[in-house]
């Protein structure tokens, strides 16, 4: 298998707190309404009420979700301008800005709405691994960011290892065919005991 | 201080010096002059020693802040109404002598007392304005002063009568020891309580414990980290610790050996001579005392809505689970009697032996048992009268009423009533106070306030309410020293990474010319630039701290830790050897009974032993009938306090919206992210609902921080939750009761047409 580069999310202990949010828009400069990184809010359940007193079955959890730069990205199939390709050294999957002719079939196909349309001159953005901290030798801006170090990267396989292959969770779209590179450890209510 | 990457950038390491529970590394990456980016502790290996300082994301989206369009850029004076906003550009010569024109008649008219540094935060550093307006009227003949913050203030005052001090909390790094961690309240993941304590509480369930959260919300902390979260009704925490108690007690959980050896007033047999029998703690749980209730689970699910088998399992598992922490926020003492679950919960602390050993807590107010010594700038103020930092209004109306009943301390009774007011970097004088609509109509009244100066950086709701606005630098611009306020052996220089814009200036520079007005330049400054001071203070630290670094090192690598082997514990030199290590209490034992408290004969709302006290406005209160749901107003991630509220990067985080349940919002229609309106006698608020199962029924929430936003009804438009708070202080600290709320919703449509 080639390289592929990947992030690992311990989501079970996420805080939702969107440091990381903030940290990729601030090293993009990204305006308002784009976000490479984004949290992902998931919450259910109800309460019964007996008498006095309160019973809940309420669940909550949050999903940071980027570009998951996936092993048979569709976004890649649907451009009709071949702007958007997979990196050979490192599964990186970036858009070639010159010929992205901005007309957003990226964005629908992809299950994490990764592909961002930037108004100011017509393209899509989205997250490229922050590549040149990672030429630096540094972690992603998300990464270095999270208050919790529940976000990481590294080798998908390796990751793997050592994370097992989680890569979905309840509440995201159906990916087997695409094969995001990102492992999850799940929250104790985004997966079924 | 400055070291150079790739292109040009050059990085400067600095600090947030705003208000904060937590205190991070910021660095700001300069070109041309403009901060382009914002990183955080990410060279600085991140170990389990000293886990890196990483900034939240509100430092990380201060360019947002610091470049705002709206920011103040020039001195102003009033040209409408009090609070209504309409300023004219001045210059700082007419602004500095305008206010020292009204500081020299105040003060020759009325005398000290009657000027007012009010309660101010939004700029926490060693050198902020706060701290020299301090220095130049101390000079100039004192000011009154204050105690007490609207964060913790019923904790700070009421901890001491069972400890002796408000310092009852060990390291953080110790949870990893704790099998039980019981947080009460308390959500450092959304307020910062604390650089990294979140993470620790993460490295804690790592080691094995198991984290309950007892909170009206289901927070992020929860969320994130609790293996059960058990809902609470606002105002109740000391119905639920009572029925605890009982169930330790009759089931002899309780560790009685501590209780004998460590404690006062617990049971009968070890009370303070001269007090009737049956005033006990235990009497008072058990109901064998003066009130004849006992406070069984049963009696306590109807306040607090938690079922009486979970307390009964909560109080199993604290007291077999040893060591086990339970851990107090402050949300639970902002409330009428918010002094209470403070005692409440170090009363089980005791009974459960969890103080002074490894993975327990102390509970209480938490402060942390270990200080270093950092130098400030001298302050001498003569005027020794202060009042609770909620008092304010009261000292407005009728100062020279105000008394020792009403919390003054120093004099017997004030000599004047406020008449001049500086409010430097703060939203206290209308947003963070109590009843917004009263306070406004008060500060209206130019006969009693005769005076207010305010700096900022922003239009705030209380800078509306200046008659001098002045425009502050913020902390990107200029160089200061700040030290983590609630945890963390460390202190942190800022350097100044930009120039200050316009005309907006240091508070060190404008108070020093103001200053010469006063005739007070050689005094206040000693000949000092600010670069001096910040020497001055680095030096007074070193005299305290040998192994501190020199003012140029220290400023070039921003940050100095100190070093320990182990993690601090409270109270463990007591436990260990209470003979020569007594409680800083009048009985050197941890007092479940204060004498101290018991001689103020205030019984029914001061007692001598924690008890539940229904508050008014609470779950109990026949108001209900009207307003039935609690308001409380929680801390979010996006804002600390009032601050940022305007940052468009924090509202696309997390909007300003109303937490109402899956539950209420049916019974009255509302659907998620619809327009309400919540109100109450006091006031009315119009915000977006959330309708979410992530708070308990009967309980709403307007996340507190939005900046009061009336419109021409006086409806506020942008969710003040004090627009609907009560102004009525508490019991023993004079404090604010910030959660005790009751309130009806609405939709917004419903009432427009019932119009």
């Amino acid at each position: 298998m080639s390289k592929q580069i990947a992030f690992y999310v311990e989501q079970k202990h996420c805080t939702g707190c969107s440091a990381c949010q903030i940290a990729c828009k601030d090293k993009h400069n990204l305006p308002l309404g784009q976000n490479f990184r984004q949290i992902h809010a998931y919450e259910g359940g109800d309460f019964t009420i007996s008498g006095n007193v309160v019973y809940q079955n309420t669940y909550a959890y949050w999903i940071p979700v980027s570009c998951n730069h996936c092993v048979d990205a569709s976004c890649i199939a649907v451009c009709p301008s071949k702007a958007i390709f997979k990196r050979q050294e490192d599964g990186l999957v970036l858009i070639n800005e010159k010929s992205c002719i901005g007309c957003r079939r990226c964005f629908a196909v992809c299950p994490y709405q990764a592909p961002q349309f930037d108004a100011a001159n017509g393209k899509m953005k989205k997250c490229d691994f922050c590549q040149d901290l990672l030429q630096q030798g540094t972690a992603p801006a998300c990464v270095s960011a999270c208050p919790m170090r529940v976000l990481g990267y590294g080798e998908l396989s390796e990751l793997q290892k050592k994370y097992g292959d989680t890569s979905w969770v309840k509440g995201l779209p159906n990916t087997a065919k695409i094969k995001p590179a990102w492992v999850l450890v799940p929250h104790r209510d985004a997966v079924d005991v | 201080m400055t070291d150079t990457t790739f292109q040009e950038e050059t990085i400067i390491r600095t600090s947030g010096s705003h208000n904060c529970g937590g205190r991070c590394i910021v660095k700001a990456h300069v070109k041309d002059g403009r901060i382009v980016r914002i990183t955080s502790d990410d060279e600085r290996p991140d170990t389990d020693k000293r886990p890196q300082l990483r900034g939240c994301l509100r430092c990380r989206a201060y360019r947002s802040y610091l470049y705002h369009e709206d920011r103040l850029k020039y001195p102003m004076k009033r040209i409408g109404k009090r609070g209504e906003g309409l300023f004219e550009r001045i210059s700082w010569e007419e602004a500095l002598g305008t206010i020292a024109d009204h500081t020299k008649r105040i003060m020759a008219e009325y005398g000290p007392e009657a000027i007012y540094l009010s309660y101010a935060t939004g700029n926490a550093g060693k050198t902020s304005e706060q701290v020299w307006m301090r220095r130049l009227l101390a000079l100039y003949g004192g000011y009154l002063d204050y105690y007490g913050t609207y964060s913790s203030a019923c904790t700070n005052a009421a901890t001491p009568y069972t400890y002796g001090t408000v310092n009852s909390g060990s390291s953080r790094e110790d949870w990893v020891n704790s099998k039980l961690i019981i947080l009460m309240g308390f959500n450092p993941a959304a307020t910062i309580h604390g650089t990294n304590t979140a993470y620790y509480l993460k490295k804690a369930k790592e080691a094995g414990a198991k984290i309950i959260c007892i909170d009206p919300l289901y927070s992020d902390t929860a969320v994130a980290l609790a293996d059960q979260w058990i809902p609470i009704r606002p105002t109740t925490d000391s119905a639920l610790l009572d029925a605890m108690a009982y169930v330790i007690i009759t089931e002899n959980l309780q560790d009685q050996v501590f209780l004998d050896t460590y404690c006062l007033g617990f049971d009968e047999d070890h009370m303070p001579e001269g007090i009737p029998a049956g005033n006990s703690y235990k009497s008072y749980i058990l109901g064998t005392g003066t009130d004849q209730v006992p406070k069984t689970p049963a009696w306590a699910e109807r306040s607090t809505g938690i079922p009486r088998e979970i307390i009964i399992q909560l109080a199993r598992e604290y007291a077999l689970n040893k060591p086990g922490a339970l851990i107090q926020g402050f949300g639970p003492q902002r409330h009428a009697y918010g002094e209470q679950p403070s005692r409440s919960g170090a009363a089980l602390a005791a009974m459960t032996g969890n103080i002074g050993i490894k993975g327990g807590w102390a509970s209480g107010c938490g402060s942390p048992c270990r200080k270093q010594y950092v130098g400030s700038i001298p302050i001498n103020n003569p005027c020794k009268a202060a009042i609770s930092m909620y008092m304010w209004p009261l000292a407005i109306q009728k100062g020279t009423e105000l008394g020792k009943r009403e919390g003054v301390r120093g004099v017997d009774k004030l000599s004047a009533n406020i008449k001049l007011i500086f409010n430097l970097a703060g939203n206290c004088l209308i947003n963070q106070h109590s009843d917004t609509n009263g306070t406004a109509e008060l500060l209206g009244d130019e006969n009693l306030a005769q005076f207010i100066v305010v700096s900022d950086h922003f239009l705030t709701s209380s800078a509306k309410f200046a008659d001098i606005l002045l425009p502050g630098d913020n902390f990107m611009e200029r160089e200061d020293i700040v030290l983590p306020w609630s945890a963390g052996d460390y202190v942190l220089f800022m350097n100044k990474a930009v120039d200050t814009v316009y005309e907006c200036r240091n508070g060190y520079d404008w108070i020093r010319d103001l200053a010469e007005r006063l005739e007070l330049t050689a005094e206040f400054t000693q000949g000092k630039t600010l670069e001096d001071w910040l020497r001055f203070i680095v030096d007074e630290t070193r005299k305290e701290n040998p192994g501190f670094p020199s003012y140029e090192e220290f400023k070039e690598k921003g940050v100095y830790d100190w070093e320990y082997e182990e993690p601090a514990i409270a109270f463990k030199e007591q436990i260990e050897d209470l003979r020569h290590h007594p409680f800083p209490t009048p009985s050197g034992k941890i007092e479940f009974f204060s004498s101290r408290l018991w001689e103020l004969d205030k019984p029914a709302e001061v007692p001598a032993i924690p008890k539940y006290i229904p508050a008014w406005e609470g779950p109990e209160d026949p108001l209900r009938g009207t307003y039935p749901l609690q308001c409380i107003g929680h801390h979010t991630k996006r804002r600390v306090h009032s601050m940022f509220d305007n940052n468009d990067w924090m509202e696309e985080a997390e909007a300003q919206v109303f937490w109402i349940s899956v539950y209420d919002a049916k019974k009255r229609g509302i659907k998620n992210g619809e327009k309400v309106c919540i109100y109450n006698a006091r006031g009315k608020v119009i915000l977006t609902a959330k309708v979410t199962p992530r708070i308990m029924p009967g309980v709403v929430s307007i996340p507190q921080g939005g900046w009061w936003s009336p419109d021409k009804e006086g409806i506020d438009q942008r969710g003040c939750i004090n627009t609907l708070t009560k102004y009525q202080p508490t019991p023993l600290a004079f404090a604010n009761p910030q959660h005790t709320n009751l309130v009806e919703v609405a939709k917004l449509d419903q009432m427009e047409a019932e119009k």
